[in-house]
């Protein structure tokens, strides 16, 4: 079987071989691993491979926002086969990539410092001065502990003598670490028997130490506990994946700028109860995005007046702000004179060999040995593909030489590195290994002790047999990394069955207001919905019934819809006839009209996406299918009738909305806001109804109360009770005073007051007392004085104005409700921090 | 010669459309002591009072305080007020500068030390975010620059050719407007020409400095009110090392060589380093600043009677923002 597998596995004589040795021999540390993989069936595979695949589609529902069902949003693809790397040699490889970090810390001390390299004539100034991202602001800073680069990745690769050398450094917000974690908490169990018997070191490890690194930097104060948060850019980042999948491994917050806040010398974490102390950022954004007070002003992702809290001491940020100009690859070159200079070492590891143009000899000689290089750019702020010199022929090559020539210092030449190559299992073929060319990227973290190292990385396949390079970027696939250990391993790990358990108390109390204010705003527009969707349903219902004829029934309906901005008001917009086909469906399909059942479905979407992790794997589906179903629609030209259909469609969505909201969501702070946004909404929308409904003239007519009754989902309840025509008393007494009737207005205020007094006294607060007392005067109103009452005839009488006066009064306390809770508890999300600037 | 003193008044007020729930600013507004610049007296008023506030320095060694409102608040008045004396520092004989490629050759990087004063001055010799270096640039100033040609003399000859072919406009540019813009456009104001003369300087390899603060408002009987003196003024100081202080200062918006009637405030390698007050503000609607400057020569007879500088401010018909 072996020599199947074997038989087919091309050996290439121009790149070193991570499996075999020169004759074809497997390699020792291999040779276990390849007998496993020849004794699997072909059907074991295809189960094992399912798995995988499975896994990351999972954990990409799970974590990604845009829930991709095929995970694409994943930058790189999973190939199961692990690239084994033996102990004595990763040994070395971690001793160069722990000096590496210490020498590029050191360099960040010095040039945010007294800047000696500069003063000796170690680096030019044009690598510092010049670059964008070095932060004048930052100069003179001194952070917690000395430590400027928190955490490090380096991309590594094999050359054909079997030496690694570095390709990169990445000293700004380092990504990858996570999809290293998820593909070894896959990958060691597909091969379980292998990763046990192999004696594959684990990355717990690690993680606990950058754990214990930054809780020992926490600028703490008295009994303070380190309080460390991950800053993410946001759902919208292409690897906001792995920022939420870290967050909840290592334990932190997930947080975005708007959630945290400079007080003076601190910096805070919006909570539902109160501003807490933040320590720590682990930053998963851009320095440049930090702070608009100090950099750049334009980004609205930044904490203003974080610099302040860094001059302080008092935070740290990690990596400190400013580190992300050392992943300069024209700084390689420098490297060897620095770190004797600096450590007073040599440079364990050699860089890839690097010119950077902006020196005259090195610009000659890229000019000669064109063919033979990769031009790149300079600094890491500049967006720029490499380019292999000997694809440039003719007049795009003569253009690239003037743009280097132009600005010399901006670009940089790397020799052409014939990467290793590893095996890696074919997925179009039954059972093939194919031999792809590999890098690895390494990551290490400070600790009290120094950089410690992941024993093992992410390892990056290139998608073709041929390639140079691996950029790292999107595209090709990534493998586990398995560093063998010597002895026994460490069998510590930080996934605990419980996970779920302590993570629900710690949601609870770690809660960001920015959380909590989406949950609300999805609660409101998921009850909005359902509204807005009933009144077009009964108003497009009568219109088709009536053949097209506008009877009074359609005529009373539709002037409510305008009443409740559902519909446009044709007195305001001419173009539009009330009640038009064309206004009917914009109401429904036009996201751009206001109010429209469209704009509603985007801004529920878009609220559950800042809330996505909270949300069941069901009820996103549902939200997703709704925004599936609209734009599906949308395409189509619908007509009345089709709209109707689409509205009972979309309605059975929302009652499943409705079902997980109650029964698949976590009884927490979060939730309860969600529940009272959801009351909340249905009051005022059943108090605007009804107090309409009361003094607009047209519903006097024939057919109103049932399309009333309708409208407020009570029309079974009434049959059953009176089985004869709606009346105004009894449809009254349903609709607004049966507090049994969830489709009521004393049942929706006096469940929305229970939850409102619970939470309030949960969190020390007094609540609001406008709700209660408009509540008390609505059940004080005698509904004996209906009892005589000739609705079809009656305009302007006092009973009907009286009570729809009651009802206006609990709609506005519902609104000033709204408002003092997120004046209270929640970021001012619609108000967005904004530069200004004097002369 | 003796030095001249002045009293300066900046003020800046924002009055909000709505209330500003929380707002932190950056204040370059403390002049700067330099080797011809005396500050007498310097303070910062300002209304509200702040949550909290921190004086420093910046990296270009600038005097800077940040401050910060914790409450609610609808307007904000920043007053700094400063009597400073001025010693006449004209460089003479600007043609004894070193040749322009002299210069250049001693800012290029040599693998070497460099002398301390041409790594300070090399800060000032990069692209920055206002300040791009394009190949235009140079070839615009090329003619000001030929072989040989002293720095200061090419400097002068770049400053007279802007202020030539320029035409100071405050409606064609912001403070956003890009250089090459300017460069197109030919109309700006003081910062356009200060940036654009810093940009072809460092376009040609060259260190220059952009340096902001006053100029004397009122001019004295017989001569002409200098242009942008309603408000904070620009102008530009090239690296001309041997020469007396290493920097000399350019005007290119009234094309002169400054002296007594410039006061610096803050020198950086553009606008963005050193803008008078810069803030992040949450709520408060539109939020465009009042500006008024105000710079009063003190004659040795007046200074007992120094007027309240409010009160000059209300009563000076004169001064324009």
């Amino acid at each position: 079987m072996a020599r199947t597998l074997l038989a087919i596995y091309p050996h290439s004589p121009h790149r070193y071989d991570e499996m075999l040795a020169e004759k074809g021999s497997v390699r020792p540390h291999w040779r276990k691993f390849i007998g496993h993989l020849d004794s699997v069936a072909p059907e074991d595979m295809q189960e094992r491979l399912e798995f995988v695949d499975r896994r990351i589609q999972e954990n990409g529902v799970t974590y990604n926002v845009y829930a991709d069902p095929k995970g694409s949003d994943r930058p790189w693809a999973l190939d199961p086969l692990p690239l084994i790397i033996p102990h004595d040699e990763w040994s070395e490889v971690a001793a160069a990539v722990a000096q590496r970090a210490t020498l590029l810390n050191a360099m960040l001390a010095d040039l945010y410092g007294e800047q000696k390299l500069l003063s000796e004539g170690l680096l030019p100034p044009a690598l510092v001065y010049g670059q964008h991202g070095y932060l004048w602001p930052c100069q003179g800073i001194k952070p917690p502990g000395g430590v400027w680069l928190h955490h490090y990745a380096v991309d590594l690769a094999r050359s054909p003598d079997g030496r690694w050398w570095v390709i990169a450094d990445r000293t700004q917000a380092p990504s990858g670490a996570g999809y290293a974690l998820e593909n070894r908490l896959i990958v060691s169990r597909v091969f379980p028997e292998m990763f046990r018997d192999l004696h594959v070191q684990h990355l717990a490890d690690f993680f606990r130490d950058q754990q214990d690194g930054l809780a020992a930097l926490a600028p703490l104060e008295g009994d303070e506990q380190p309080h460390v948060v991950l800053l993410t850019p946001g759902p919208y980042n292409e690897t906001y994946f792995e920022h939420a999948y870290l967050a909840r491994y290592l334990g932190y917050p997930l947080v975005e700028g708007q959630d945290l806040t400079v007080r003076g010398d601190t910096v805070y974490l919006k909570t539902l109860r109160g501003l807490k102390r933040v320590h720590v950022i682990l930053r998963r954004q851009d320095d440049a995005f930090c702070d608009p007070l100090e950099l750049r002003g334009d980004s609205a992702l930044g904490i203003p007046g974080l610099i302040n809290v860094a001059r302080a001491g008092r935070v740290v940020v990690a990596n400190a702000l400013g580190s992300g100009m050392l992943g300069s690859g024209a700084l390689m070159g420098f490297l060897p004179a620095i770190c004797r200079e600096l450590l007073g070492e040599e440079l364990a590891m050699p860089s890839v060999a690097t010119w950077w143009c902006g020196e005259k000899p090195a610009l000659d000689y890229v000019r000669e040995n064109f063919d033979d290089l990769v031009i790149k750019p300079a600094y890491p702020s500049q967006r720029m593909d490499p380019v292999f010199g000997y694809e440039l022929k003719g007049a795009a090559r003569t253009e690239m030489l003037q743009r280097i020539e132009a600005r010399p210092h901006a670009y940089v030449a790397q020799e052409m590195v014939e990467l290793s190559q590893a095996p890696g299992w074919s997925r179009s073929h039954e059972r093939r290994l194919l031999a792809r060319p590999v890098g690895l990227r390494a990551y290490a973290v400070t600790t009290p002790d120094g950089y410690s190292v992941m024993p093992g990385g992410l390892a990056r396949v290139a998608s073709g047999a041929n390639a140079r390079i691996i950029s790292m970027q999107r595209g090709g696939s990534s493998k586990d990394a398995w560093v063998l250990a010597q002895g026994p391993v460490s069998e510590f790990t930080m996934l605990t069955p419980s996970l779920g358990v302590r993570e629900i108390v710690r949601a609870g109390a770690n809660l960001t207001s920015r959380v909590v204010e989406n949950l609300f705003w999805l609660g409101r527009y998921s009850e909005r919905f359902d509204d807005s969707a009933r009144m077009l349903r009964v108003a497009l219902s009568r219109l088709v019934e009536a053949g097209g004829e506008r009877t009074p029934a359609v005529e009373s309906a539709l002037e409510l819809a305008v009443r409740l901005h559902i519909l446009p008001d044709p007195e305001e917009d001419d173009e539009i006839r009330a009640g038009s086909e064309h206004a009917l469906l914009e109401a429904i399909y036009d996201p751009e009209q206001p109010g429209s059942l469209a704009g509603t479905i985007r801004n529920l979407m878009w609220s559950a996406t800042h809330v996505r992790e909270r949300l069941s794997l069901d009820h996103w589906h549902s939200l997703n299918r709704l925004q599936r179903e609209q734009q599906a629609a949308l395409k189509r030209h619908p007509t009345l009738t089709e709209a109707i259909a689409f509205l009972d469609r979309v309605l059975g969505v929302s009652s499943s909305l409705t079902g997980f909201a109650m029964d698949n969501m976590t009884r927490d702070d979060g939730w309860r806001f969600l529940i009272i946004g959801r009351r909340l909404e249905r009051l005022s929308f059943l108090a605007q109804v009804l107090a309409n409904f009361l003094r607009m003239a047209s519903t006097r007519g024939p057919g109103a109360l049932e399309w009333l009754l309708e409208l407020a989902d009570s029309i079974i309840t009434y049959r059953s009770r009176y089985s004869r025509l709606p009346e105004l008393l009894p449809v009254l007494d349903l609709l607004v005073f049966d507090d049994s009737n969830p489709h009521g207005v004393v049942f929706q205020a006096s469940v929305l007051a229970r939850y409102l007094g619970r939470m309030m006294r949960e969190l020390g607060e007094a609540g609001d007392p406008r709700l209660g007392d408009a509540l008390k005067c609505l059940r004080a109103f005698d509904l004996g004085r209906l009892e005589h009452l000739q609705f079809s005839q009656c305009r302007n009488c006092s009973p009907c104005e009286d009570l729809a006066v009651l009802l206006d009064e609990l709609d506005a306390a519902a609104g000033e409700l709204s408002d003092w809770l997120a004046m209270r508890y929640f970021t001012h999300v619609s108000d967005v921090s904004r530069q200004t600037m004097a002369l | 010669m003796e030095a001249i003193r002045y009293q300066v008044l900046h003020e800046t007020r924002y009055e909000y459309d709505g209330a500003v729930a929380l707002s932190q600013q950056q204040l370059h507004l403390s002049p700067r002591v330099l080797d011809w610049q005396r500050i007498e007296e310097q303070q910062i008023d300002i209304e509200p009072q702040p949550s909290w506030r921190r004086d420093g320095q910046d990296a270009f060694g600038n005097p800077v305080t940040w401050i910060a409102f914790h409450a609610p608040h609808d307007a904000l008045r920043i007053r700094s007020a400063m009597t400073i004396a001025v010693q006449p520092h004209l460089p003479r004989q600007i043609e004894m500068s070193l040749p322009w490629e002299e210069v250049r050759e001693r800012l290029a990087y040599t693998a070497l030390a460099p002398r301390p004063e041409d790594l300070d001055a090399m800060r000032f010799l990069f692209e920055s975010a206002h300040v791009r270096i394009k190949h235009e640039l140079a070839q615009y100033a090329a003619d000001c620059f030929p072989p040989g040609m002293p720095v200061l003399v090419g400097a002068q000859a770049l400053m007279a050719k802007i202020f030539k072919e320029f035409k100071f406009d405050p409606e064609a540019t912001t403070v956003s407007t890009p250089v090459m813009e300017v460069l197109e456009k030919k109309r700006g104001v003081c910062q356009d020409f200060a940036h654009l003369m810093i940009a072809c300087l460092r376009a040609l390899g060259l260190a220059a400095r952009y340096a902001s603060g006053y100029l004397l408002t009122r001019p004295p009987p017989g001569k002409p009110r200098l242009i942008g003196a309603d408000a904070s003024h620009a102008w530009v100081s090239v690296y001309a090392p041997g020469f007396a202080n290493d920097w000399v200062d350019f005007d290119p918006t009234n094309n002169l060589l400054p002296d007594t009637e410039h006061i610096t405030v803050a020198i950086g390698r553009d606008f963005g380093d050193i803008s008078p007050l810069r803030g992040i503000i949450l709520g408060g609607g539109n939020a465009e600043p009042e500006v008024e400057v105000t710079v009063t020569p003190l004659a040795e007879e007046e200074q007992e009677a120094v007027p309240e500088p409010s009160g000059k401010v209300a009563e000076s018909g004169a001064l324009q923002r």
